[in-house]
């Protein structure tokens, strides 16, 4: 987490020796306050200019809980020509892509217009950024590939905007995040998983977001570490109700990565789901199967953050019962708690799992497998 | 499966209410005046409907009435056949759910007195769980004083769902008197519905907020370790009731991790989180969230680094396992006494 980055005169030698990887969750971003408004129409950049944005919270700038650093990135990813972390190219080209011989790079846009209360201006931001993540990002850079950032609480508009995109390669999935108004498999979502199960693309879902609920079942908490740990609560939960509102059984081609939520939670409410199912089955006859089943054939999971167990064993008894052909890595870049590649699985695992791990899974997933 | 041992403590049964009318002989004649004067309804939550298979095993169900509410039924489903020297009693009755402070302490008031007369004076194993108002902390503090003078009762009961994170600064007035009076609190699944039942809002289904409450002893964790409860009351004890149990290594490694990266937020968790919960977190054992296989069960032990976590709980009335299997299959004959004898005695103190 946070290594400082040093000019490395090895940079070019382990360029050539370096194994590939995909990384599957970069978070691009803009370099001034006014990026998007080219690919905005008039009358929202009005918008933005006199009302500016409201969210399902209440800080008009940056978020309710204040992160541990500007813009929870790391201190060494500050462009040279200025600018936030993520939002040069150029930077991200020597800071990640090249050092780590990145093959392909998903782009998973953060503060776009997802969980905005004016559903209106969602669309409109969110068509934006997926016009700007073409311009400044994936024609720049055939290593990178876009998400396509819908508004996420007009299911309508959102599958319009999918549709829109369908065929066009720079995209490789849609991109949700975990927390909405409703939970995820309430039906005013459902248009988008038509949308994205017709066009062949996977739904990353990412940990964030905002819909209005607290983010504990027991009301708001005090710290910024108890939202990030409960990321993987909402994740969990936005789960439990893609299976048990029966989404998956309803779209069987739909395929969902679950995105910076951890993985090490995966088993257990796995179990769970299948143990009380076969109590309480009668209430959701719609879920014809195991939960589990479901889960571990429409079901993926980038690693960062990667759990930490004292025992780093521990760690292969959750992938072996998640399964390793599903596990996708991913650094977060330019994030503070950014993954090292070379760091994340320690020696012992087979080359075929490695290769899987950190490359082969996700060119499989994503469309991409030679 | 693991064989019972007798002389066991069983750490989360449950005696129903009948109905709110049960209470009324333990309500002063205001209160009691009230309740018939408005009409007001048994407090049955959305946690525990009452038909609902999960919330009685089926040759546990009573032909009449709630599962739960009989005392011979109890000691001839549980306390004779599993050979108990104790069960605790924490009822789930919905008193939780009421929003007025003075009509929650009354309820609570009640309930306590209830408890203790028509179940702990008639079964001398039975010991009690003292449930609370935490509509207002003040009067929370006065009930567990009043219950504290009875020795049967042993523990302090919170639902894992409320209206504020059980860390918050609010609450400690609670914990410094549980820790005083040697009563570990018990926080049991269920929900008084104040929030969404899940972090992400309003599901549907009976099932997902059943499934959703092992997030939210997630959550709960959480906060009661980085508000910084145990650096505070150190000797305080948590039973984490009714959890599901397997989601606790990865959900550690996933604080811990976090704790390390940004533990300049809350400089008074001078521990790490794992220490914390090894050394003031317990965990009833049924529900245990996992595969059959004892080599799943065995991994999931190992991987808590402690067999001093898990204490003996059937869940009765509700159906978690069949017959006398309430100990999961691979548990050794060692991990069986810890978990039915030894860990519950050095939970709770006042269990003599």
């Amino acid at each position: 987490m946070n290594i400082q980055f040093r000019e490395n005169s090895e940079a070019a030698s382990l360029l050539t020796t370096k194994t590939a990887i995909a990384d599957c969750d970069i978070h691009p971003a803009r370099a001034t306050r006014t990026e998007l408004y080219p690919y905005l129409a008039k009358r929202w950049q009005h918008h933005l200019e006199i009302y500016g944005v409201h969210a399902y919270q209440g800080m008009m700038e940056g978020p309710p809980y204040p992160k541990a650093q500007p813009n929870a990135s790391r201190r060494d990813a500050y462009p040279p020509e200025g600018g936030p972390q993520g939002s040069s190219l150029s930077f991200m080209q020597k800071q990640l892509l090249d050092p780590n011989n990145v093959q392909l790079g998903v782009l998973n846009p953060l503060n776009t217009g997802q969980g905005i209360r004016n559903h209106e201006l969602s669309a409109a931001l969110c068509s934006a950024i997926n016009d700007w993540q073409i311009d400044k990002w994936t024609s720049k850079d055939k290593r990178l590939k876009a998400s396509i950032v819908v508004g996420n609480e007009d299911g309508l508009s959102a599958a319009a905007e999918i549709r829109e995109r369908a065929g066009d390669k720079n995209f490789v999935q849609v991109l949700l995040l975990s927390r909405n108004v409703e939970p995820l498999g309430q039906r005013r979502y459902w248009p988008i998983y038509q949308a994205a199960e017709e066009a062949g693309l996977p739904i990353g879902v990412h940990a964030f977001g905002f819909g209005g609920n607290p983010i504990t079942p027991s009301g708001w908490p005090s710290y910024y570490i108890e939202e990030m740990v409960g990321h993987s609560q909402c994740q969990q939960s936005a789960l439990a109700s893609l299976v048990l509102e029966g989404v998956f059984e309803r779209f069987p081609k739909l395929k969902m990565v679950m995105i910076e939520a951890g993985f090490g939670w995966a088993p257990s409410l796995a179990w769970r789901l299948d143990k009380v199912w076969q109590r309480l089955r009668s209430e959701v006859p719609h879920v014809k199967r195991p939960p589990s089943e479901y889960i571990r054939e429409q079901v993926w999971w980038t690693t960062q953050p990667m759990e930490d167990p004292e025992r780093r064993e521990d760690l292969f008894d959750v992938i072996n019962w998640i399964g390793w052909d599903r596990l996708l890595f991913a650094t977060d870049y330019p994030h503070w708690d950014y993954d090292e590649p070379s760091r994340v699985l320690p020696a012992g695992v087979s080359e075929t799992n490695r290769e899987a791990f950190y490359l082969g899974n996700a060119k499989k997933l994503y469309g991409m497998a030679a | 499966m693991a064989s019972l041992i007798a002389g066991g403590v069983d750490c989360d049964v449950h005696p129903a209410v009948p109905h709110l009318t049960s209470l009324l002989p333990y309500l002063n004649d205001y209160w009691r005046d009230q309740v018939t004067t408005r009409g007001m309804v048994d407090l049955a939550s959305q946690s525990y409907p009452k038909n609902s298979p999960i919330v009685a095993r089926p040759d546990w169900r009573p032909e009449t009435g709630k599962p739960g509410e009989s005392l011979e039924d109890m000691q001839r489903h549980v306390l004779d056949p599993f050979q108990l020297t104790h069960a605790i009693c924490n009822p789930l009755y919905g008193v939780q759910m009421v929003f007025s402070e003075d009509l929650q302490a009354a309820f609570c008031r009640a309930l306590n007195q209830w408890l203790a007369k028509e179940w702990l004076d008639r079964d001398s194993r039975l010991r009690g769980s003292i449930v609370i108002p935490t509509q207002s902390v003040e009067k929370a503090v006065a009930e567990i004083e009043r219950c504290a003078q009875d020795k049967r009762f042993v523990q302090v009961l919170m639902l894992v769902m409320g209206d504020t994170p059980l860390g918050k600064r609010a609450l400690w007035p609670i914990y410094e008197a549980a820790e005083r009076h040697d009563l570990p609190v018990g926080i049991h699944a269920g929900s008084a519905y104040h929030n969404p039942p899940t972090a992400v809002g309003w599901g549907s289904y009976h099932i997902e907020d059943y499934v959703g409450q092992a997030q939210a002893f997630q959550t709960q964790l959480t906060s009661l370790i980085v508000e910084g409860v145990f650096a505070k009351y150190p000797r305080l004890k948590m039973v984490m009731l009714e959890s599901g149990v397997s989601w606790i290594s990865p959900f550690l490694w996933r604080l811990h991790k976090f704790w390390r990266g940004v533990r300049m937020e809350t400089p008074w968790v001078d521990r790490a989180p794992l220490e914390i919960v090894r050394s003031n977190i317990r965990f009833s054992l049924q529900p245990f969230d996992a595969p059959p296989e004892a080599e799943t069960l065995i991994r999931l032990f190992d991987h808590m680094q402690s067999d001093e976590l898990v204490l003996f709980s059937t869940d009765y009335p509700h159906w978690q396992f069949d017959g006398q299997d309430a100990l999961p299959e691979g548990l050794t004959p060692d991990l069986v006494r810890k978990i039915m004898i030894d860990n519950p005695h050095a939970t709770y103190p006042r269990l003599i």
